[in-house]
């Protein structure tokens, strides 16, 4: 029989040192829910699924099993008890095949300690026959799509007999297609009896599925909403006061093209093209978003436009200038203003001071510099202008700028590159892993660079965040352009090209499949829950346009 | 888990998932066709066209064999040619792979150009000796002999480095075991006491190791080298003050019989390697394809490579990563101690100051030539083995080429096999990276 499973956290606290984590948190996971787990980036989310997992001893409070208290003493308790997890980077071994995934840790092994994988090969595939995932037993899971690395991961915890998933950040690696087969894959298991906590900063998805909502916001629980409640209401319970999703940006004045790259194609070290003939250009006062999934060449156009890439050919022009064989301090010096993707990697140096870190692109240059001394007053007082200006939230300029948090540490890198006058402005994941509150004010400074008048490259993989911000967008897949449309590309024909779809294709297919002129991302039927006339009980009081630059965020 | 096994749910057509991504084209480089042309070439000239002109004769057989082979005979210039232009075939056919499909070549043919290489070399080398001449039988078996502690010492670093800890300690673990076989051998009167304490000895030098670069966290190569200064200093410390004061007391340890199996040992080439061996040799092939089969076979090996690769996935599955690594690079200390007995119990039977004389670190480099695989790491070992061998045996026949040159053979060897044939290996993910939990 499906056994189903009562899940209490109750005063869960956790304390790193003198940082709460989790203040108190008390939530209820009935059996056979779709329980979603709404917060911002750093709100606590993750660290709480980790206690309930076994990964962390919680300082105080107590998990209850059907109303049994449990300690867990690492992740091995909490699978015994029914607990399963996938996290949000995969726990998978690449050069393992999914079989060996499955079995690690749950060996079935003949006498002597051999392995058994026929008897897991088979478990693989009667759970991938029973959802219909298609996962080959001996696969490679190095050689796997990401979607599908996922699925391995659901399976896993399913061989281990959990009767409680808990998702991470599930969606975070997917397409948007990808993303709708997971809302489906979620609502199959539900109708089977296993309970999902749903970990998500994402209002779309979390409507879509969600059975209860608990809000989390600095570690501790705001209240619980209704999947019914507007995007707007949610965001604000998730952030703590009211905020804006739509950006007040006017239409954009493109004037002149200023930049433009032709047939660029970059290199990898492994001999293939990573970008793959590119050309496109972005005219002054003009944002050009940069859509598609991760690691499908966006990394590589914009360190080729840095000058970082070696095997890079083709042409960039800016003012009709090349820019490929430059130096990068040439290039930076030329006006080219870039944020890259991996702020802590690459945009600052944490153990820098924040005034530091204002300056590293010009610290050899007056007023900074004087011959071979630096004048560490002109520093100081470069901080404190450029830290009021854009609100970045720290005592003072002489912190380590690695002690702010995600949203001010991208505000000082923002900052730094918007501080000199730039012909080109790049911002790749502009905001990865800031709260929503910054996300509002890094959005307004980029547009605001593109009102005056410099052609803007955005990189993003949150389509929210192309859509919101973008005056064209360019789809990469695979190193190649699959399209530049204009805004207000609907997100399912977006969606579509991601996956590498052609403009027209992806065009004419989504309007083949909402005919109900709902967004993609609310499924048509899923006939485990409700008949087919209810497309979208999840969230019945929800009339989304059916495309639209503003997507899901409506007022 | 049971009950919904066989209905299906609300089957939906599924679009295929299993999809690949963009053909991952793994480099082709022009390295290996341009180190075998540049190889062949020199095989030409020197194998070939300066090729001596005598005959070198090859003896098959030794004199305790249940039957006798004739040994071979081959025109030395002749064969020089013919193989040199073998060699420069295979190159060819490389490059002409690289040029026109941009193709890597199959797999078997480094390994057949090394090979010819090999014997060509060989031909070459005692064609032009004052007595051309030599035993293929007592070279092969010679290699084997030269390569046990190279062979454990590998082993050592597989079990290691596949649970994630670089091990550059071997040397020491090697010299660690040789001390400790030949003390408590000499003090007991039994050498297989001394074997015991020699898996004993390399075990404490390896948790040394574990316990800072697990417990502590330090730098894994700085402790290994660290340790390899302490082991050598330590044993040269005692050696010189206890050994050498009372050698017959303290370092006579008395050698490991060889055991002879009848009639096996009897076959030509292959009897002496396999089936005349000390207790030593036997347990390096049981230790090679236990290891293996443990590896690859079992749920103990399928956990330790997690281990190695993906450490957080293994803890979220409950597996206990740095307690793993603790044992198994213990294990490899074990394992490593057993080879350092070879140098004391069963090669000679005293101890010297550093008597493995760098061969924990050559081990190392036949771990990453062998892909951290013990099997490969076995012939990898055995490589370096024919090299030390041959190097021996070619200054005992007398060769135009200077022993000197003779000396650094398996050194050159070492650098080429590591750097230019094999390609690029790749070692377990998280190898040399400490695992701490949160």
């Amino acid at each position: 029989m499906v056994r189903v499973l009562k899940l209490e956290l109750k005063g869960i606290t956790k304390r790193f040192g003198s940082l709460v984590a989790n203040d108190h948190i008390d939530v209820v996971v009935e059996p056979g829910q779709i329980h979603c787990l709404l917060g911002e980036n750093g709100a606590g989310k993750s660290t709480l699924m980790n206690v309930l997992y076994g990964l962390y001893e919680p300082t105080e409070g107590e998990i209850l099993v059907d109303d049994k208290p449990v300690t867990f003493r690492g992740p091995g308790d909490a699978m015994a008890a029914g607990i399963g997890m996938v996290h949000q980077h995969f726990m998978l071994v690449p050069v393992f095949t999914v079989a060996e995934n499955v079995a690690l840790g749950a060996e079935t092994t003949k006498t002597g300690g051999f392995l058994d994988l026929d008897d897991t090969r088979r478990k693989i595939r009667e759970i991938s026959d029973r959802y219909g995932f298609d996962v080959d037993p001996d696969a490679l899971i190095e050689d796997l799509p990401v979607g599908v690395q996922q699925r391995v991961e659901i399976i896993k915890a399913l061989v281990r007999d959990a009767k409680v998933l808990i998702l991470d950040e599930p969606t975070a690696v997917l397409t948007p297609q990808d993303t709708d087969e997971l809302l489906d894959i979620m609502r199959q298991l539900k109708s089977h009896g296993t309970s999902i906590v749903f970990i998500s900063h994402k209002l779309r998805e979390v409507k879509a599925v969600s059975d209860t909502i608990t809000v989390i916001r600095r570690g501790k629980v705001v209240g619980s909403a209704d999947p019914g409640a507007s995007t707007t209401e949610l965001a604000s319970m998730m952030v703590g006061r009211a905020v804006s999703l739509t950006l007040d940006k006017a239409p954009a004045v493109p004037q002149e093209t200023t930049f433009e790259v032709k047939d660029l194609t970059v290199i990898a070290p492994t001999g293939q093209h990573v970008v793959d003939g590119l050309s496109f250009g972005i005219a002054r006062g003009e944002i050009l978003a940069i859509a598609g999934v991760q690691g499908n060449g966006q990394t590589e156009l914009t360190e080729a436009i840095l000058g970082l890439h070696e095997r890079a050919h083709g042409s960039i022009l800016l003012d009709g200038e090349e820019l490929l064989g430059r130096s990068v301090k040439d290039i930076l010096n030329a006006g080219v203003g870039f944020v890259p993707e991996d702020r802590s990697l690459d945009g600052l140096i944490g153990t820098f001071s924040i005034a530091e870190n204002l300056i590293l692109d010009r610290y050899d240059q007056a007023p900074f510099a004087k011959g071979i001394s630096m004048s560490p007053a002109k520093v100081l007082e470069n901080a404190k202008t450029r830290i009021e200006e854009f609100d970045v939230r720290t005592p003072s300029g002489s912190l380590a700028a690695g002690t702010l948090s995600g949203g001010n540490q991208q505000k000082v890198v923002m900052a730094r590159e918007l501080s000199r006058p730039l012909r080109l402005f790049i911002a790749s994941q502009p905001t990865r892993g800031v709260d929503v509150g910054s996300i509002e004010f890094l959005h307004k400074r980029i547009v605001a660079e593109r009102d005056h008048g410099t052609p803007v490259m955005i990189v993003s993989t949150e389509l929210d965040e192309v859509i919101e911000l973008a005056d064209r967008i360019a789809v990469l897949y695979k190193g190649r352009l699959v399209g530049i449309v204009p805004a207000g590309t609907g997100r399912d024909v977006l969606g579509l090209m991601m996956a590498g779809v052609s403009p027209d294709d992806a065009q004419a297919d989504a309007a083949g499949k909402s005919p109900a002129g709902l967004p993609a991302g609310l499924p048509v039927e899923h006939p485990a829950d409700t008949p087919a006339t209810n497309p979208a009980p999840a969230a019945p009081s929800v009339q989304e346009p059916s495309s639209g630059a503003v997507g899901d965020h409506h007022e | 888990m049971s009950t919904t096994a066989t209905s299906s749910v609300e089957g939906k057509p599924q679009p295929d998932k299993n999809r690949r991504p963009a053909a991952s084209a793994k480099p082709v480089t022009w390295k290996l066709p341009v180190t075998l042309a540049v190889l062949a070439v020199i095989a030409f000239i020197f194998f070939g066209l300066l090729g001596p002109q005598g005959t070198a004769k090859f003896g098959v057989s030794s004199g305790g064999d249940f039957f006798q082979l004739p040994a071979i005979e081959v025109p030395a210039f002749l064969s020089g040619m013919v193989l040199s232009l073998i060699l420069l075939g295979l190159a060819g056919y490389a490059l002409v792979l690289k040029a026109k499909q941009n193709a890597r070549p199959p797999r078997w043919l480094p390994a057949v150009f090394t090979v010819v290489f090999v014997v060509a070399f060989l031909i070459w080398v005692v064609g032009g000796a004052r007595t051309p001449s030599i035993s293929l039988a007592g070279l092969i078996a010679g290699s084997v002999t030269l390569a046990v502690p190279i062979v454990f010492g590998s082993l050592s670093g597989v079990l290691c480095e596949r649970a994630g800890v670089v091990n550059i300690a071997i040397e020491g673990q090697l010299l660690g075991g040789a001390f400790t076989a030949a003390l408590v051998a000499s003090v007991t009167h039994n050498p297989y006491a001394g074997l015991l304490a020699a898996a004993v000895a390399g075990a404490l030098v390896s948790m040394v190791l574990a316990l800072f670069a697990i417990k502590y966290v330090v730098n894994q190569i700085i402790v290994g080298v660290v340790l390899n200064v302490l082991v050598s200093g330590l044993t040269g410390f005692l050696f010189t003050t206890v050994m050498q004061a009372d050698a017959d007391k303290y370092n006579s340890p008395g050698r490991l019989p060889i055991i002879d199996i009848p009639v096996l040992s009897g076959i030509p080439v292959i009897g002496p390697i396999l089936f005349k061996q000390s207790v030593v040799g036997y347990l390096m092939y049981v230790a090679v394809i236990v290891i293996w089969i443990g590896l690859f076979k079992t749920k103990w090996g399928l956990r330790v490579r997690a281990v190695g690769e993906h450490p957080q996935a293994a803890d979220t599955l409950g597996i206990k990563v740095n307690a793993t690594r603790f044992w198994n690079v213990t294990l490899g200390g074990a394992v490593a101690g057993i080879g350092g007995s070879f140098f004391t119990l069963v090669a000679i039977d005293s101890f010297t100051k550093e008597i493995s004389g760098g061969r924990g670190f050559i081990a190392l480099a036949a771990m990453i030539l062998g892909r951290w695989n013990p099997i490969g790491a076995f012939f990898a070992a055995l490589l370096f083995g024919f090299a030390d061998n041959l190097q021996s045996i070619v200054t005992i026949i007398g060769t135009p080429v200077p022993s000197q040159f003779m000396a650094m053979l398996p050194y050159v060897v070492t650098v080429f096999a590591v750097a230019g044939l094999v390609g690029r290996s790749r070692p377990p993910a998280a190898d040399g990276i400490p695992y701490i939990k949160g």
